[in-house]
């Protein structure tokens, strides 16, 4: 259960260049899911790198108040877990291998895991029904399992805060709803803050809380699905030719349905 | 699929330590079997068979006749005992350096020598016994060695800093081609000063093929405290390399600092690797090839791997230098030529038997 506050936070790769993230401001809630949006090199991924501590960031990042760039390698990631777009997974290695691999920031310098750390990665791995693929081979998983796997290794890091850069883009329809639908399960079980960058809109809209559409590392809207995916602004942002529908359900519910036509977007 | 992913199958973390028992067990024999094969076997000396029993009768509370003479056990223990250990540091440090290499650069076709520790050296020999040898034929100790260690040292030390400074620490990958760079560069003012003399070509040649012919148990006394050192700092940062494999930008997110956990990695590698070359020359093949034998045979786990690819190297170089000394006799065989010749073919069977590119 922890806050996340950004001020300012600004990511320029190279001196001259230009930004690619210009200075992004937010508070974003325990249990609270962000949704990050843009066409591609909007700063979606740059804005959860500088959160993750991979790329060098101006302004200030803090988790209840405890200032990100002060910590150590090890605390930081005891407070943000990061699972990246294409994760590299070795083949010969085992899913409880992998897993205990999220308990890295609780091991000392020369230290072996404890008792400790193997049951939260039984307690994980139960928890996500990946029990049977324990002791398996990675390389022997599909890519549904495989993503499973991914994040059942960013949980057992036990960290309030879980970043997902395109968590689903390899995946099928289904293998995209079942992996989302379990992120939304674990941030209402587990409290856990969650900001990821998606690129379907429809599901962005549909999971997340909040959607912040990022564009050339500024940001052109952020509010509910409702209010930031208007077929008008995806035209002029990602120059494509959409219709949005909104759909309730008995319970009152709305679902934002981006759905793409053919055709050029007026100019 | 291999009977050996099944056992991986049924691993469970309770039984992981005593897994791991078992192979170092296994391992340990097969070097223990290998140091009095190599010390049995030799062109002089007593018979073959002769020399386990004397070994036997060397132990505390054993005592019995094995035959040996006084003379025939001074053959054994001043002449090939030495040359045994020897092998054996030099195999073992190049195995385990050339895991390690293999991890943290997330590499497999990488060996100890990439980033320049056996181009240095084999410049660092060249000008020894080129320019050193006149100056320095009067000396007691023979300075080739710590040249060739400087050399070795001192070249790694440039293609770090050229690939920190081009390309960050932070990428393993612009140390790889730094090291291609340095290594071209180094070869290249070796060759240039081979060809201003041509008297010292055998002589070079020679020790770039790898030798463990004049072996003294003062190399050992040498070599050791490095290989105990330099596998230890590796042995302990195990489960980082476990952590390098899933990428460095995940290692860090994990907590892992990664330029800097990589340079003690590469530093204890390379300070190892750099003290038996510098005795043994250049013996190629056993850092590339050892460490994937053992991947493939008992798995990927930098626990298991870095220990078992020590041993299994020794007890590869202890029972590859045998032929070498045996085959063209009275003259020797380097032994980088038979590493190569038996290790080879050996490692395309087992990718051939074995799951390959897991």
């Amino acid at each position: 259960m922890s806050t996340l506050t950004l001020e300012d936070v600004a990511v320029r790769y190279s001196k001259r260049g230009v930004s690619a993230l210009a200075g992004y401001s937010d508070v974003i809630l325990p249990g609270e899911w962000l949704g990050l949006i843009g066409p591609n090199g909007a700063g979606k991924s740059s804005l959860l790198k500088a959160i993750a501590g991979l790329v060098r960031s101006d302004g200030r990042l803090a988790v209840d108040g405890v200032v990100l760039d002060d910590l150590n390698d090890r605390s930081r990631a005891a407070l943000v877990a990061y699972v990246a777009q294409d994760p590299l997974i070795p083949n010969d290695m085992t899913t409880r291998e992998y897993v205990l691999l999220g308990r890295t920031p609780y091991i000392g310098y020369f230290g072996s895991p404890t008792r400790a750390d193997h049951r939260v990665v039984d307690d994980v791995l139960e928890r996500l029904r990946l029990g049977e693929f324990a002791d398996r081979l990675l390389g022997e998983l599909s890519g549904g399992e495989r993503q499973r796997i991914v994040l059942a290794r960013a949980l057992a890091q036990q960290a309030p805060i879980l970043l997902l850069d395109e968590p689903t883009s390899a995946l099928d329809i289904g293998h995209q709803q079942q992996a989302l639908e379990l992120v939304a399960e674990l941030r209402r079980t587990e409290r856990i803050t969650v900001i990821s960058a998606l690129h379907d809109l429809t599901l962005a809209g549909t999971y997340t809380d909040r959607l912040v559409m990022l564009h050339h590392g500024d940001v052109v809207a952020a509010g509910d699905a409702a209010e930031v995916l208007t077929a008008d602004r995806l035209g002029k942002i990602y120059n494509v030719c959409v219709t949005v529908e909104v759909d309730v359900d008995e319970l009152g519910n709305r679902q934002v349905v981006v759905v793409p036509r053919r055709g050029f977007p007026a100019p | 699929m291999s009977s050996l992913a099944t056992g991986s199958e049924q691993a469970s973390p309770a039984r992981g330590p005593l897994r791991d028992g078992v192979w170092f067990t296994g391992a340990a024999a097969v070097l223990l079997a290998a140091i009095v094969f190599g010390s049995s076997i030799g062109p002089a000396g007593p018979d073959w068979w002769r020399v386990p029993l004397e070994l036997l009768n060397r132990l505390p509370l054993i005592d019995f006749d094995s035959g040996v003479t006084d003379g025939e056990w001074a053959i054994v223990w001043k002449i090939r005992m030495p040359r045994v250990i020897l092998g054996g540091l030099v195999g073992g440090m190049l195995s385990i350096a050339g895991a390690a290499y293999q991890g943290v650069f997330r590499n497999p076709l990488v060996d100890p020598y990439l980033l320049g520790a056996a181009a240095g050296a084999g410049l660092g020999a060249t000008i020894g016994l080129t320019i050193g040898r006149s100056a320095t034929s009067g000396w007691p100790i023979d300075p080739v060695p710590a040249i060739a260690f400087v050399f070795a040292v001192a070249t790694v030390m440039v293609t770090y800093t050229v690939g920190a400074a081009f390309g960050g620490s932070r990428t393993g990958v612009t140390l790889v081609l730094a090291g291609v760079a340095v290594v071209s560069f180094t070869s290249a003012i070796q060759a240039f000063i081979l060809q201003r003399n041509l008297d010292v070509i055998r002589e070079v040649t020679r020790w770039l093929l790898g030798s463990l012919t004049r072996s003294s148990w003062a190399d050992v006394r040498l070599v050791l405290p490095y290989v105990a050192f330099s596998s230890l700092v590796l042995i302990m940062h195990r489960r980082h390399l476990d952590v390098f494999r899933v990428g460095d930008e995940e290692a860090a997110t994990l907590g892992v600092s990664v330029p800097r956990t990589r340079l003690v990695i590469v530093v204890a590698a390379t300070l190892g690797t750099a003290a038996v070359v510098s005795v043994s020359g250049l013996i190629g093949f056993v850092g590339l090839v050892v460490p994937h034998v053992v991947r493939l045979i008992a798995g990927a786990g930098h626990r298991r791997l870095l220990p078992l690819s020590m041993m299994g190297g020794a007890a590869f170089m202890i029972l590859a230098d045998v032929p070498g000394r045996m085959l063209t006799r009275p003259a020797e065989t380097p032994i980088g030529i038979v590493t190569a010749f038996v290790g080879a073919p050996f490692f395309l069977y087992l990718l051939r038997t074995r799951r390959v590119g897991a």
